[in-house]
């Protein structure tokens, strides 16, 4: 029997056999579950959406709340809206070179390297159909990782109403701080432009007092994480810049019911494909 | 064969325990303990892909060939842990978000591999799945043991509740920061062997070197 068993034939049939087992068994089950998982995905991003914009509570019905915020596209360089299908995803949008633009190493202050030329905002309104939160998908390079994260506006699209990072891979307890919901709530009421329109926002050494001059546009930097402290100041200025959501902001403070919402049903929250 | 069984289930939880006497898995047994879910979630996908993984080998091993028998192993447990993650990621997503790559670090989890290789090439499949749930009941309980400390001690909850108030929202506990770091398991799973092999001291390994008795006795000068 031994002696059969090692043939060459009977080796290369027993690697094919097993092989071909395993391989309709791992794509039986990730087929089978992938709608599952999906589903899963849209849902982790809307809680991370609502979480940013402060709207979250444990054990709430996600999908109900994330009823009352509307996804649009933006054109980033005009800051107008465009539509794209609700399978869009920024963010392989942003590794298409044909759909994104490679930033030269000036205007790349968040080391992102390539950004999408069209960008997704987040629109919530209350009971009275009035816009209460802008929320922005920001990103940009920490220390060892990218972060990735929402920030929440204003409906005054200036004044910050929270930060938060669903994805980043800092070290724990130090740079991991920026889940802290103590830091994070810095952040609520800090201005992002000055009176002129320009950025001047920025994440500082140490911490933001009463006495400190022009507090409204300074947050207090996370102990022993300088460079990701620089990291989220960067990440936040560069998508409130020229380059990011600049324009697009811009145009909701002029007219803020240029963003209003249209028709009930133009929205498909978080994109369910 | 009923005391059979039960040897090959319970023998491994303490008399022949994966991490406390092989000293296998200790990897994962640093990276996913510091809070109880995870451990759990751990336990529940490791007890699985060994006992199925045994079982399948097991079923197969008349049949494969000794040149490419470690690989054999190798693709039907790679199979296994795939399917558990495909599963954790549409059941239990936040979970399976939380232990990123640690479900298919599996794969090179030597109590899988030692298992497969060591058992169930030279058993039949029964016994061999009993085997692998027996060796997964002992990792879990090593585990278990490790994550209720670290999360205990560590953040003052279990499974995220807290039982014990800590300074940061006002409580009494201080925390301990260590303990939800990877080393701190080290120091953990160094008692827990210790506690074992003084209860069980015929676990205790044959010194590998004897040291001979002094040949001169002498003042220190």
């Amino acid at each position: 029997m031994a002696g059969n068993n090692e043939s060459v034939g009977k080796t290369l049939l027993v690697a094919f056999l097993v092989c071909l087992v395993c391989a309709v068994v791992v794509a039986t089950a990730a087929v089978a579950l992938r709608p599952v998982q999906q589903q899963n995905q849209v849902l982790d991003r809307q809680v991370n959406i609502l979480m940013a914009a402060g709207m979250y509570q444990p054990g709430m019905d996600v999908q109900a709340a994330f009823k009352t915020i509307e996804r649009k596209f933006v054109k980033l360089d005009t800051g107008e809206y465009v539509d794209e299908p609700d399978s869009y995803d920024h963010l392989k949008a942003a590794k298409d070179p044909a759909r994104s633009e490679r930033l030269s190493g000036d205007e790349d202050i968040a080391s992102i390297k390539t950004q999408e030329n069209v960008g997704e905002v987040y629109l919530a309104y209350d009971d009275d159909q009035q816009l209460t939160r802008i929320i922005l998908p920001v990103r940009g390079y920490g220390l060892w990782s990218t972060l990735y994260g929402f920030l929440a506006l204003q409906p005054d699209a200036r004044t910050i109403s929270g930060l938060g990072f669903y994805q980043h891979g800092e070290t724990p307890g130090l740079g991991g701080q920026v889940d802290d919901p103590g830091w994070k709530a810095l952040w609520d009421g800090k201005q992002l432009y000055d009176e002129n329109g320009d950025v001047a926002i920025s994440v500082i050494k140490g911490h933001v007092d009463g006495g400190t001059p022009n507090a409204e546009y300074k947050v207090d930097g996370l102990a022993g994480a300088t460079l990701t402290s620089k990291g989220v100041s960067n990440l936040v200025r560069f998508w409130a810049s020229e380059k990011g959501y600049g324009p697009y902001l811009e145009r909701m403070r002029k007219n803020p019911d240029g963003g209003g919402r249209q028709t009930a049903s133009a929205g498909n929250p978080g994109g369910e494909a | 064969m009923a005391e059979k069984t039960k040897d090959l289930l319970f023998g491994p939880i303490f008399d022949n325990n994966p991490i406390a006497l092989q000293i296998l898995g200790i990897c994962s047994a640093l990276a996913v303990t510091s809070n109880l879910s995870t451990t759990v979630t751990m336990c529940i996908a490791l007890t699985l892909v060994t006992a199925f993984s045994n079982l399948f080998v097991s079923m197969v091993r008349n049949a494969i060939p000794s040149s490419i028998r470690m690989i054999v192993q190798m693709v039907i447990i790679a199979s296994l842990v795939i399917v558990v993650d495909q599963l954790l990621r549409a059941y239990a997503y936040s979970i399976s978000k939380q232990m990123s790559v640690f479900v298919g670090l599996i794969i090179t989890n030597c109590i899988v591999m030692g298992r497969v290789e060591a058992f169930a090439m030279k058993n039949p499949p029964l016994p061999s799945f009993m085997d692998g749930v027996g060796n997964g009941l002992g990792y879990s309980l090593m585990l278990l043991c490790l994550g209720v400390v670290r999360e205990l001690f560590g953040a003052g909850s279990l499974f995220g509740v807290t039982l014990l108030n800590s300074t940061a929202d006002g409580g009494w506990y201080q925390t301990n920061g260590l303990l939800l770091l990877p080393p701190s398991a080290f120091f953990l799973i160094g008692l827990f062997i210790w506690g074992l092999r003084t209860w069980k001291p015929e676990q205790v390994e044959e010194d590998t070197f004897k040291m001979k008795p002094h040949t001169r006795v002498s003042d220190a000068f």
